[in-house]
C-alpha cells in the first residue's frame, strides 16, 4: 500500500500574517512549518500502510524556496521520503497552479495507490486543490473524509455531509481529503526526528516536471489583486470582571433582546 | 455594464433550496442580463419555483445522481455545455462540500482559475471583481479576473441576503452529463442522516460555541445544553474539532461555516482570527473566557473574564430556573 500525502508548509499560524506590499501575496519570509491540517493525513496514511501490512507514505510538497522544516516534522511522524517542488517561479501560485505542480510531483511517485490531502489548508483555504489534483490524474475522488478503510482494491470513505455522513467507496487509485481531527496525529519520537534528518527529499523544480514556469505564479493565475483595504472595525462593547454573578449580565443581555 | 449571462449552482435537499443558493441568486441577477441555475438532481420540477422567484429563468438539471457524489458529473455536464458554446460568463457557487468539489473539478476541465472565500462581487467592464477577507476578516482582498471567462467564483454562504425577485417559476430544462470515466467511479452507496434536535449551525438564530478554554471533550456537554435551552445550535473552534471532541461540520470560522445569528456566545474561545472570520458578523456577541487580554473581548458586545466551568452552570442554573 504505497500512499503519497500531500503537505503545505506555512507561516506559523500563532504569528500574525501579513500581505507583501510589492506582490500582494502572503509573506513567506519567516520559519515554515507543518500545516496543522496536514497532519491528520500525514498520520492517516502512516495508520493504513501499517493495517494493509506494508508500503511507503510519500509526501509531496511545493515552496518557493527549498523550505523543508514542515516536511521534517512529517518525516518525523513516519513517512520514509518526499518530493519538493521548489522554484522561484511558484510565487503567487493560484489553487489550480498548485494542484497542477503536487499533480506533476505525485506522477513522479511510482506505483501510487492512494493520495491523500487536507480539505483545505490553514492559509490559503480554497478547499479546491484536492479535487483539482483528482481531475488532472483523471482519478475519481472523496472528499471530507471522516474515516477511511481500504478493503482489496476499493477505498471505503464516509464522507461528512450537511446532514450527516455518507458512506462512500472509489476503486484505488483515488484522491481522498481528510479532515481535521478524525485520527490523533502521532509526536514525532526522539529516534523519529533523527531518522528524519537523513530521509531522502527529491528536490524539483518546473523544469524538471515538465511545467512551463509561465503557466504557474502570477503569470498564471488569470488573476490580479486589485485593492487591499481594512474591514470595518467592530466595536468592543462592556467587558465586566466575573465575580459570581456574570451570568446574571448573560442572562439579563438575552432578556433585553428578548430571545428568552 | 453587467455579464450576459451567470450559472449559480443550485443546492436542494429533499425539495427545499439551500439558503446560499438563494442568497447567490439575489446577487448574481444585479450582475448578469440573464441568471439561469445548475441542478445536479432529478428534481428540479420542485424547486423551479423557489429558485425562479429568486430570479432564475431556467433550471438546467442533470437528472438523478443519486448513489454518485456531485462533483465530477455536475463540472462534466457544465464543461460540455462550455465546449459547445453554450456556457455563461461566470459559475458561481457557495462554498459548501459538493460547491467546492464541482468548482475544483470545474477549474481544471475548463483550465480556468476559481477565486475562493468571497463575500462580495461586482461587474468591471466585461470582468469579474471578487472580495475575499483575510487574517480573520480585518482586511478585505479584492480580486479580478483577467484570462477572460467563464469566471469561476466560491461565495462564502451568509454574503447576501436573499429576496425574492417576484418572477416566475424557472423552465427546467436538461443539462447532460457525458462519460465521466475513470474520474466518475466514487460511488455512494449509503447516507446516514444524523438526528438533530435543534435548528442547524447555518440556521440558528442563537449559536453557543465552545473552545479550548473548555478543558476537555466531555464538558462540551455544556454548550450543547446551553443552546439546547436557548433553541440554538452548538459550534465550535477549530481547535476542539482538531483534538478530535466534536466533528469538522461544528467548526465555525475560517475553515468552517460561517454564522450570523442573532446571537452568539463563545465560551472558552480565545478568538484567533481564525475563528473570528466566521463569526463577527453576529448581531451580537457574548464571550466568556478566563483571560482578559483575549482577542475575543475586542469584537464582544458583552464579555464576561471568568471561568467558563462556573459562568456556564450558573447561566444554565439560571435559564432552567426561568422554566
Amino acid at each position: 500500500m504505497n500512499i503519497v500525502v500531500c503537505v503545505k508548509q506555512i507561516p506559523d499560524p500563532a504569528e500574525p500574517g501579513a500581505l507583501d506590499p510589492n506582490t500582494k501575496t502572503l509573506k513567506r519570509d519567516g520559519k515554515l512549518i507543518l500545516d496543522e491540517s496536514d497532519s491528520y493525513g500525514v498520520e492517516m496514511a502512516l495508520q493504513l500502510a501499517d493495517a494493509a501490512g506494508g508500503g511507503e507514505v510519500t509526501l509531496v510538497s511545493m515552496a518557493p524556496n527549498s523550505e523543508t522544516s514542515g516536511l521534517r516534522t512529517a518525516l518525523a511522524m513516519g513517512a520514509a521520503k518526499s518530493v519538493l517542488v521548489s522554484d522561484p517561479a511558484l510565487s503567487g501560485t493560484d489553487a489550480l497552479g498548485t494542484a497542477k505542480i503536487l499533480a506533476a510531483a505525485i506522477k513522479r511517485v511510482e506505483g501510487a495507490d492512494l493520495i491523500l490531502t487536507a480539505t483545505e489548508s490553514s492559509d490559503g483555504y480554497t478547499g479546491t486543490v484536492p479535487e483539482q489534483i483528482a481531475e488532472l490524474l483523471g482519478l475519481p475522488s472523496i472528499t471530507f473524509a471522516k474515516s477511511i478503510a481500504i478493503d482489496g482494491g476499493t477505498v471505503k470513505v464516509q464522507r461528512q455531509t450537511e446532514a450527516g455522513y455518507d458512506e462512500c467507496e472509489a476503486p484505488l487509485p483515488a484522491v481522498v481529503s481528510v479532515t481535521a481531527g478524525v485520527v490523533e496525529p502521532r509526536y514525532p519520537s526522539f529516534k523519529g526526528i533523527m531518522a528524519a534528518k537523513s530521509k531522502p527529499v527529491d528536490e524539483v523544480d518546473c523544469a524538471a516536471l515538465g511545467i512551463d514556469p509561465g503557466s504557474v505564479g502570477w503569470a498564471g493565475g488569470g488573476q490580479e489583486i486589485v485593492t487591499v483595504e481594512a474591514a470595518p472595525a467592530r466595536e468592543a462593547g462592556e467587558v465586566v470582571e466575573d465575580d459570581g454573578t456574570g451570568f446574571e449580565k448573560i442572562v439579563a443581555f438575552l432578556d433585553n433582546l428578548k430571545v428568552i | 455594464m453587467a455579464l450576459s449571462k451567470i450559472w449559480v449552482l443550485a443546492e436542494a435537499a429533499d425539495g427545499k433550496v439551500a439558503t446560499s443558493t438563494l442568497e447567490i441568486l439575489t446577487k448574481a441577477r444585479t450582475l448578469a442580463d440573464t441568471v439561469e441555475c445548475v441542478y445536479g438532481g432529478g428534481d428540479a420540477d420542485a424547486i423551479a419555483g423557489t429558485l425562479g422567484a429568486h430570479g432564475a429563468s431556467k433550471v438546467l438539471a442533470t437528472g438523478d445522481l443519486t448513489g454518485r457524489l456531485a462533483g465530477v458529473p455536475v463540472a462534466s455536464a457544465i464543461a460540455a455545455a462550455v465546449a459547445a458554446g453554450t456556457g455563461p460568463d461566470a459559475v458561481i457557487a457557495a462554498t459548501s462540500y459538493d460547491g467546492r468539489d464541482i468548482m475544483g473539478r470545474l477549474s481544471v476541465k475548463l483550465d480556468k482559475t476559481v477565486i475562493t472565500n468571497n463575500v462580495d462581487l461586482e461587474v468591471d467592464g466585461d470582468s469579474l471583481v471578487t472580495t475575499e477577507p483575510v487574517f480573520g476578516g480585518s482586511t478585505l482582498v479584492k480580486t479580478k479576473f483577467t484570462a477572460g471567462g467563464p469566471y469561476l467564483v466560491l461565495v462564502r454562504p451568509k454574503s447576501f441576503a436573499a429576496e425574492e425577485s417576484g418572477g416566475g417559476a424557472a423552465a427546467v430544462d436538461t443539462l447532460a452529463v457525458p462519460d465521466t470515466g475513470a474520474t466518475g467511479t466514487a460511488k455512494v452507496v449509503n447516507r446516514h442522516v444524523e438526528e438533530r434536535t435543534g435548528p442547524s449551525l447555518d440556521e440558528a438564530a442563537i449559536v453557543v460555541s465552545g473552545g479550548r478554554g473548555l478543558g476537555e471533550a466531555a464538558k462540551y456537554e455544556m454548550i450543547e445544553d446551553l443552546a439546547k435551552l436557548l433553541g440554538g445550535a452548538p459550534g465550535a473552534s477549530r481547535a476542539i474539532v482538531d483534538a478530535g471532541w466534536v466533528p469538522y461540520s461544528y467548526q465555525v470560522g475560517q475553515t468552517g461555516k460561517v454564522v450570523k445569528p442573532t446571537v452568539y456566545i463563545a465560551a472558552g474561545i480565545s478568538g484567533a482570527t481564525q475563528h473570528m472570520v466566521g463569526m463577527k458578523g453576529s448581531k451580537n456577541i457574548i464571550a466568556i473566557n478566563k483571560d482578559a487580554e483575549a482577542p475575543i473581548f475586542s469584537i464582544a458586545d458583552l464579555g464576561i473574564v471568568g471561568d467558563v466551568h462556573k459562568v456556564l452552570p450558573a447561566l444554565l442554573d439560571a435559564l432552567k430556573a426561568r422554566g
